[in-house]
């Protein structure tokens, strides 16, 4: 019994494993065969690079392609300075009124952007940012999440190395940008990875605010893609699906440890 | 007496803390706050037209939602989501943590495909498993095939609808709440192990009184993250089902978007809206009240 025991583990354990995987499996093998091929499973069929050639002739996918990477690029820079300097304030400067704005900023991390679409839409039309790549990216750049993080990491800075740049006449900013952020880097590159898979994958609110392929990210352009009033099949559609994932997934089949790394640190606190 | 020089410094300290905070908190009143403010303001007020202007009706929109069984049917449609969702993710992600830390071949091939779903947008999951319900030529219908069984068309008949979409989720959420029991379960100290099997515990009771509620505090933690979820992971209705088949499988978070950009009825969305944001608060209150005073009790 407790001889059998580990093989019976290891089957379940690669018996999930293979049932986990097995939609892109078949995507995969969907997108490279024709698609009474893809669809009759015949092993012998050729492979063929056709899905991908109509897919990409089916949408300004280099359009969409360069949105997303904008979108990220944009929603990143903003959250690492914003994020950098409230969690600065948070840990290491005293103020009045500092826990209770900090119980406010934590508040809002239940406050999902996703569930004030209405109110939100309202408020970058007003600013005059609908159909933008900062009005995708401006809900999400004051990130709480963020700014927690940023705290954590900037209060296990020693307190010796603060005293020791301020003696030699370091500024707040100066400590800030020279003491501070270089020893957090292990937390920006979590956070990055984090917020990178995140906004590279967020769809609800990118639909709603674009309306032109000149702004449309990925996910966005994929589900209008592969609406079924464009009567596209299903060979086609894994193609598109693939293309369209490929960068992310390739970055974290490479960098999968990091990955790892990164989700834990962002959820662990 | 109070000393000049210590109150300049907290003055300028609070300038400072206040100059380093405004930014964010800038974004943060203009992302979350104020609007959901506007939205309790907005959910009180009538739909306005051109002949009607919209005006203050107090509590009307509740009530009208409250009298609309669709409504209902989705409140119960996302209840049951949640319902299953949570527990099957929360005991898959156990499962696959318990493996992925054992010493089995193909460890490192088994943790990677349980988490690759993590990385995925929600819209290509969708796309992925859109080939296995289609019906006739999806990969469900042929598996069953093979057994003799008839097609189904899982998405397209209310009593399967909501599952496709359940399974769905918990496909692209089990992989990653396993990572933070596989953490967990690498502090938990060797002798343990060793100390049970010198008193002759079996592995089960080993796992079930010792591993498990060592992980009681991970546990709780997905928990709330699988809470939020079953609010938020909605973005595969908008591929698979659209909410269909007569809303058999609508959760709030669509019918909030249905409702204020399909059907232009802001005034009803912002009262949903107000009822999420009420739930959202009571699981805030959850983790605060509850879990981080349990984590930080040890």
């Amino acid at each position: 019994m407790n001889r059998l025991m580990p093989s019976l583990d290891a089957a379940g354990a690669i018996l999930l494993a293979v049932i986990w995987i097995s939609p892109l499996l078949f995507a995969f093998w969907a997108a490279f065969h024709s698609t009474s091929d893809a669809v009759n499973f015949n092993i012998a069929a050729p492979w063929t690079l056709d899905n991908f050639r109509t897919a990409w002739d089916g949408a300004p996918w280099m359009r969409y392609f360069l949105n997303t990477f904008l979108l990220v690029t944009v929603v990143l820079i903003g959250q690492f300075i914003l994020t950098t300097l409230a969690g600065f304030a948070f840990a290491q400067v005293q103020f009045p009124g500092k826990d209770f704005v900090f119980i406010l900023v934590l508040l809002q991390l239940f406050i999902l952007p996703e569930v004030l679409i209405v109110e939100n839409y309202a408020m970058v039309s007003r600013l005059g940012l609908f159909d933008t790549i900062l009005g995708i990216g401006m809900p999400y750049m004051a990130s709480a999440f963020g700014i927690f993080l940023m705290r954590q990491a900037f209060k296990s800075v020693p307190i010796e190395l603060h005293e020791a740049a301020r003696i030699e006449g370091c500024s707040w900013f100066g400590i800030l940008i020279r003491v501070y952020v270089p020893l957090a880097k292990p937390t920006y590159l979590a956070y990055a990875l984090v917020s990178v898979s995140t906004h590279w994958n967020n769809f609800l609110w990118p639909l709603i605010v674009t309306n032109s392929p000149d702004t449309r990210p990925l996910t966005v352009g994929l589900s209008i893609f592969g609406a079924p009033e464009n009567g596209v099949d299903i060979s086609v559609i894994s193609a598109a699906t693939l293309m369209s994932i490929a960068p992310l997934l390739i970055a974290f089949l490479v960098f999968q440890r990091q990955f790892v790394q990164a989700f834990l640190r962002a959820g662990i606190k | 007496m109070s000393n000049p020089h210590a109150n300049l410094e907290r003055r300028r300290q609070a300038i400072y803390g206040w100059l380093l905070l405004s930014p964010a908190a800038l974004l943060l009143s203009v992302f979350a706050f104020y609007p959901s403010l506007a939205t309790l303001w907005s959910s009180t007020f009538s739909r306005g037209n051109r002949r009607n202007p919209s005006e203050y009706i107090g509590l009307e929109n509740y009530a009208d939602l409250f009298a609309d069984p669709t409504f209902w049917l989705v409140v119960r449609n996302n209840l049951f989501y949640a319902g299953v969702t949570i527990p099957v993710s929360i005991f898959i992600a156990l499962s696959m943590a318990l493996w992925a830390n054992s010493k089995i071949p193909a460890r490192g091939f088994v943790r990677t495909a349980y988490f690759t779903p993590t990385v995925l947008p929600m819209i290509a999951a969708a796309n992925l498993w859109l080939f296995f319900y289609t019906p006739g030529l999806g990969v469900l219908d042929q598996i069953g095939a093979l057994f003799g069984l008839p097609s189904v068309n899982w998405l397209g008949q209310p009593e399967t609808a909501l599952w496709a979409i359940i399974i769905v989720t918990i496909w692209k959420e089990a992989g990653f709440f396993m990572i933070f029991y596989l953490a967990a379960l690498q502090t938990i100290p060797e002798d343990l192990k060793e100390a049970a099997d010198i008193e002759g515990a079996s592995r089960w009771t080993y796992t079930r009184r010792i591993v498990l509620p060592l992980l009681m505090p991970t546990t709780l933690f997905i928990m709330v993250n699988a809470m939020i979820n079953s609010v938020k992971l909605i973005d595969h209705l908008f591929i698979l089902t659209k909410g269909g088949p007569s809303d058999a499988s609508k959760l709030i978070l669509y019918y909030i978007w249905e409702m204020a950009f399909a059907f232009f009825d802001a005034p009803h969305a912002a009262a949903m809206t107000m009822l999420v944001l009420l739930v959202l608060g009571i699981v805030a209150a959850i983790q605060f009240f509850f879990i981080d005073r349990r984590t930080h009790y040890q």
